[in-house]
């Protein structure tokens, strides 16, 4: 008896609930979903599970990543992830935080970057770079995006991320800009941040990583451009290849001063 | 004495490393260009060619729109490529151009075929057009009304002919009416054949459909 005046409640106010959901616009249910999702964000598994992969002895030469420069020091993890990409003198190479832990797994830890790089998203050192990005992005929560551009090379890539940003191919004609060029836009209801300049604080660069809750998985930034480039109707971007380096060194600069939010939760 | 030597190498040395000026702006096209070619990978349907560009695509892949000359040249030869429709039938099924405007699918490395049958229209991604699909992008023009707001009451008046073939033309190739549209040219870029655009135009144009009515 208790229980069908429960669920006779629990009905009841379902119904008033979907009867209000009615009442609001399409746009007011959708912020309230994201505003639910807020509340428990599946990406602090990933965050815990990165920070242990951190401090574990793997890999050939059986070394942790502790020693791992991400761009402040040797083992200084807070607040890199808001000033990558950015320029390494020991590779000589503009690197962004994926293209700098395939460094770091290949030279402290014995890994095969380029095999690593070749492996599908989400499978074997794939899921542990993403895991790793998950923590490490972690570790600037709060902050603001600071990249430099002291260095040649670091305003050269920013020079070729626009050209990239703009370049229009493939059977549909599009480029970055097509989607992320202007402000105020959506695709469908997805709402489009405007990368060109800066979209604000935890909003387009300053969101990645992020966990998406529509499949279930964990996105780097690099697996995020992967996928832009998949709906742009271009071909396959190689993992951390120069073109992806460049066109975060552009959105990262152009969002200088934004609030990471990092690793966010999306639909 | 051996420290301020040390001190002039290392000031050099960052002078070339750091503090170098940026190649020129032509250079760095010529970079962002090999950049490019060396950062993709073919997959599935999704070939390298797919990076080659024809002039169109160059002329509107920067900040700032192309000079008036080059636009307008463009324009007009993207409406050289326009196929009219076989014995001047501009018209389908509205049902079948509502299906191919939600459907968004096609062209992507993930598709398995790059045959027109395998794409959608994409429309609702950037337009509005029914009152009724309130999931629908901003990118483009609202086309909801889009027949009744340019007084379309027969499709097949005399009257409608010029706003019904501008629509097909739009559809065949967005860039003769604007150089660096947003819009993919779905006839011309074989993303929908002929039979798909008189089904879209139907949805666009039939009084009937719920675009209009």
């Amino acid at each position: 008896m208790t229980t069908l005046l429960r669920l006779t409640a629990l009905a009841l106010a379902a119904t008033a609930a979907l009867a209000a959901q009615a009442q609001k616009s399409a746009a007011d249910g959708i912020a309230e979903y994201r505003k639910m999702l807020e509340d428990g964000n599946p990406a602090e598994l990933f965050e815990a599970k990165g920070e242990d992969l951190w401090q574990q002895a793997r890999g050939p030469k059986k070394a942790t990543l502790q020693r791992c420069d991400l761009g402040l020091g040797p083992g200084v993890v807070k607040g890199a992830w808001v000033q990558l990409p950015r320029y390494f003198a020991d590779t000589g190479r503009v690197q962004d935080l994926e293209s700098r832990l395939l460094t770091c797994m290949a030279t402290l830890q014995g890994f095969d970057a380029a095999q690593i790089a070749r492996t599908p998203f989400d499978q074997g050192e794939q899921a542990t770079l993403a895991a790793l990005a998950a923590w490490i992005s972690s570790q600037s929560r709060g902050m603001k995006m600071a990249l430099p551009q002291g260095h040649a090379e670091e305003r050269r890539f920013y020079e070729l991320g626009k050209r990239a940003f703009f370049y229009r191919g493939g059977p549909m004609d599009f480029s970055c800009a097509s989607c992320h060029g202007e402000a105020g836009k959506r695709i469908r209801l997805q709402d489009l941040p405007q990368l060109s300049t800066n979209p604000g604080d935890g909003v387009g660069f300053a969101a990645w990583p992020a966990y998406r809750v529509s499949s279930g998985e964990m996105w780097s930034m690099q697996r995020r451009l992967n996928d832009c480039f998949r709906q742009q109707r271009f071909p396959y971007p190689g993992f951390a290849s120069d073109v992806t380096v460049a066109l975060g060194v552009y959105m990262g600069v152009n969002a200088k001063g934004a609030e990471s939010i990092a690793p966010a939760i999306k639909r | 004495m051996k420290h301020q030597l040390l001190g002039a190498a290392l000031a050099a040395a960052l002078v070339v490393a750091g503090c170098a000026t940026l190649p020129s702006s032509a250079e760095l096209d010529a970079q962002a260009q090999a950049m490019i070619r060396g950062s993709f990978r073919a997959q599935g349907i999704a070939g390298l060619d797919r990076l080659e560009q024809d002039e169109g695509q160059r002329a509107c892949s920067s900040e700032q729109p192309p000079p008036e000359a080059v636009a307008r040249r463009i324009e007009a030869e993207a409406q050289a490529t326009i196929r009219w429709p076989a014995a001047g039938q501009y018209l389908g099924d509205w049902r079948e151009g509502e299906k191919l405007a939600q459907n968004g699918r096609g062209m992507t490395w993930t598709d398995r075929s790059a045959a027109t049958s395998a794409n959608g229209a994409q429309c609702y991604n950037c337009h509005q057009l029914s009152k009724e699909e309130i999931s629908f992008g901003t990118i483009g023009p609202s086309l909801y009304q889009y027949g009744k707001l340019r007084g379309v009451r027969d499709p097949y008046d005399p009257a409608s002919a010029a706003i019904v073939q501008y629509t097909w033309g739009k559809l065949w190739n967005s860039k003769a009416y604007a150089a660096c549209s947003n819009m993919p040219r779905f006839g011309h870029a074989q993303l929908l054949d002929e039979a798909q655009i008189r089904h879209v135009m139907a949805l666009l144009l039939d009084p009937a459909s719920p675009v209009n009515r």
